[in-house]
């Protein structure tokens, strides 16, 4: 909720909730070190301004003082890797299985999104492709392949914190699962060219009943 | 008889030194002169670099609003006095490129790397003077060729700084055909005149520190000139590889990158990094040498863990290059390779943080002493905490995802490449002026400069972090497309209007400089009572910097408030007090 009054968009992913903890872990560490740094910075400032007759006091460093703050950043900054590696293996390295799947191939200036027609399958002949348009049932597993036809490309989600570039020449997984039904932008977050401001589809999240609905017409409509 | 030969050996010694316009100006072999070189042209260079960074926040605080003092512009960089997409796409491309490539480097290592390394370890001049003339000059001609880009037919590049292929490896991709050429062409041509320059500065430390010089005694900045210049030497012909490999793509019809002949897009990404993330230390390293330089002199303290200081760098140097990898997470790279990438750049934040610390020590029970200089240098430690902490998020992979390519980046790399390396330039500048000109600059008109450059910066970069949060890529023409990005408007208009004070504040400096080459007032040898072996030199050193003999240096450079003198410094080419005693 804070985060959400910080300007981050709602979060209608399942793995949202753990990215935006840790994002928050992250802040509280580094304000309170920011407080600590800049209070303590602004108060040598003013104790220690210069006044006429006091001279500054020879100190060349304190090796205790080195060590202790050399092991104390050491010691957060690994744990703080170490506590994020679940998460990001999670999302990125493996999944949990796929209920439904899409391929998603990214060209300038638009995303086409192939559904994989009545057998389920990618790649078969009654695929249906649809520029922009990516409707997925809520509350399932949705795994894409992701592609580029030309140049990179980054299919982001902000509204569940996904972001993963399109490569051309490769094929690359992702996963998702929606969880709130409505309409989500997916913008193109890396350069791709002069239209890349306004590269844009548009994500809706749909009950199975709906998906089915629509998923009927449009293929009927082909 | 004698006093005729005493004339002649005068004339002749005259002679020797009378050089003439163009050896003393334009083809000089003498170190300050190259020196001044790389600033003025940085300057001009910052100039264009900065008209760019406005023109950008005119089209994102107002996107496609028409301003009629754009009718200057050619009808290829406008359409009816509005910015089109494709010069938007160039502007951030050739302001990233020049700020990096053509002010921060050459002001820090061209400048600083030039004036400082001989004057301050004791040495006549750098150790290969032709070359260095040479490294400027090709410096110089790329340069032109970089600016020659806005001339030709398709425009200047337009594929971002980091020009990832295939995006830059194929002229219909972005619509900029020769622009892209001249791009990769003056980039190999700086990497030639760098990896002189840094040869150069190498050797120079290494041999030829006077009398006396040994490594810990080196003043930080030295340290950091030294770090710097072997990190450029190992990291420049990195990028000089990767960019004749795209120029054979664009050119020659291979296809290193490009994928629809077996290459691969993601080995130049790990080229660039590669060479990028050194390139990042490169251009804070010798930054932070000069805070440790203001913090320790207008402390009137010796530098806090001296050693400490030198050993982060030491760590950072080598660190800096195992983390490339953190600028790829989300590219398609193997996820597990991002979990190493991960670990190895939170461990880089270690020695910033010791450095961070130990210019807290060197503030403790000081006798601070609030010139501009310090003022700016003060700023740098501020701004580089900020910009420093704002690094954790990225460092961190599944955060990446969400802010990675949005303005939470442009927001850090602004916190430390402005924040930090032009602090560190502004206070620089401002503390080794007397030394290149004879005259110090004005303390009043500093510190206002200093008050509105730190408040505008503020209020332009702090809010990108919000923007960055709001889910705002970067590198984007128009926000108001994106439903989502609509409720931002009002911050990409405060923005804005703070970037084009930030902007219009900077003439106070340049107005400092020009003002104070005449009517500054006048420096004597040691205007801030410092102990580094540049003060010892006449005002105006000549050619050979001292007159006589080299000064022979007797302790570490961070004297201050010694409890053995009187004064609170003590020059390290002082003669202790029995050899003065002896020699009285």
């Amino acid at each position: 909720m804070f985060l959400e009054k910080m300007g981050f968009p709602h979060d209608i992913s399942t793995f949202g909730p753990s990215i935006d903890a840790i994002f928050l872990l992250i802040f509280w560490i580094t304000v309170v070190t920011w407080i600590l740094v800049t209070v303590t910075m602004v108060v040598f400032l003013f104790k220690y301004r210069t006044r006429p007759g006091r001279k500054a006091e020879y100190i060349e460093g304190n090796s205790r003082l080195e060590i202790t703050w050399t092991t104390a950043t050491t010691v957060i900054l690994v744990a703080l890797a170490l506590l994020s590696r679940s998460t990001w293996a999670d999302i990125k390295e493996h999944g949990p299985p796929g209920d439904f799947f899409y391929k998603v191939t990214a060209k300038q200036f638009n995303w086409e999104i192939t559904y994989p027609g009545a057998d389920g399958k990618i790649d078969t002949k009654d695929d249906v492709t649809i520029e922009n348009e990516f409707h997925v049932p809520v509350n399932k597993v949705i795994r894409i392949e992701l592609e580029s036809k030309d140049v990179i490309h980054s299919f982001f989600v902000p509204n569940m914190r996904l972001k993963q570039d399109a490569v051309p020449g490769r094929t690359i997984q992702v996963w998702f699962q929606a969880t709130e039904p409505g309409t989500y932008e997916i913008p193109c977050a890396e350069l791709c060219g002069f239209g890349h401001s306004g590269m844009l589809g548009h994500l809706t999240v749909q009950s199975e009943d709906d998906y089915n609905k629509w998923l009927k017409d449009t293929y009927s409509n082909q | 008889m004698s006093s005729t030969a005493a004339v002649e050996i005068h004339g002749a010694h005259a002679q020797h030194h009378e050089l003439g316009f163009v050896r003393t100006y334009l083809f000089s072999t003498d170190h300050k002169m190259i020196a001044k070189q790389f600033l003025f042209v940085a300057l001009f260079m910052m100039a264009i670099g900065g008209l760019m960074a406005m023109l950008m926040r005119l089209e994102l605080g107002w996107p496609e609003n028409q301003w009629t003092i754009l009718k200057v512009f050619p009808e290829t960089l406008q359409q009816d006095s509005a910015i089109t997409p494709n010069t938007y796409n160039s502007m951030f491309t050739m302001h990233a490129t020049i700020m990096i490539f053509f002010v921060v480097m050459p002001i820090l290592v061209g400048t600083f790397g030039n004036l400082l390394v001989p004057l301050m370890i004791g040495a006549r001049d750098m150790a290969f003077p032709k070359l260095n003339m040479f490294s400027f000059w090709v410096s110089a001609a790329a340069g032109v060729i970089m600016l020659s880009s806005f001339f030709v037919a398709g425009g200047a590049a337009a594929a971002g700084w980091t020009s990832y292929a295939p995006l830059s490896a194929v002229p219909n991709y972005t619509g900029v055909d020769l622009g892209q050429d001249l791009w990769c062409i003056s980039l190999i041509v700086l990497g030639m005149g760098s990896l002189m320059g840094s040869i150069n500065y190498i050797t120079t430390i290494i041999n030829m520190r006077t009398k006396g010089m040994t490594f810990f005694r080196l003043p930080l900045v030295i340290w950091s000139l030294f770090i710097t210049a072997i990190l450029l030497l190992l990291a420049l012909p990195v990028l000089t590889t990767a960019l004749a490999l795209l120029l054979f793509d664009r050119m020659a019809g291979t296809h290193f990158f490009i994928p629809t002949g077996g290459g691969e897009p993601l080995l130049w990404q790990h080229l660039f990094w590669f060479f990028g993330h050194p390139e990042v230390y490169i251009m804070i390293l010798p930054a932070m040498g000069i805070t440790s330089e203001m913090l320790s002199v207008f402390s009137r303290k010796p530098i806090f863990g001296y050693r400490a200081m030198a050993y982060a760098m030491i760590a950072i140097a080598f660190l800096s290059w195992i983390v490339w990898g953190h600028h790829m997470f989300q590219s398609g790279m193997n996820p597990a390779l991002g979990t190493s990438f991960m670990l190895t750049t939170m461990v880089i934040g270690v020695p910033s943080a010791i450095k961070t610390f130990n210019w807290l020590g060197t503030l403790y029970k000081g006798d601070i002493h609030f010139t501009a200089a310090m003022l700016n240098a003060l700023s740098f430690v501020a701004m580089f905490v900020i910009g420093g902490l704002s690094g954790i998020f990225m460092a961190c992979t599944p955060v990446d995802m969400y802010i990675h390519d949005t303005y939470f980046i442009v927001a850090h790399i602004h916190y430390v490449l402005f924040g930090g390396s032009l602090f560190g330039i502004f206070a620089g500048i401002t503390y080794w002026y007397p030394k290149m000109f004879g005259r110090l600059m004005n303390e009043t008109v500093g510190k206002i400069h200093f008050w509105l450059t730190f408040v505008s910066f503020n209020c332009t970069f702090f809010p990108m972090h919000i923007l960055g949060m709001g889910g705002h890529m970067r590198r984007i023409y128009n926000p108001l497309q994106y439903d989502f990005l609509k409720p931002l408007a009002g911050i990409n208009e405060f923005i804005s209007i703070s970037a084009l004070i930030l902007g219009g504040v900077q003439f106070i400096f340049l107005f400092n400089m020009i003002y104070s080459y005449w009517f500054g007032e006048k420096a004597t040898e040691n205007p801030w009572h410092a102990n580094t072996l540049e003060w010892t030199t006449p005002v105006h050193p000549g050619h050979g910097n001292w007159p006589g003999k080299l000064p022979v240096v007797y302790r570490g450079p961070y004297e201050y408030s010694s409890p053995e003198t009187r004064e609170d410094y003590w020059p390290q080419s002082a003669p202790p007090e029995h050899m003065s005693a002896a020699a009285r």
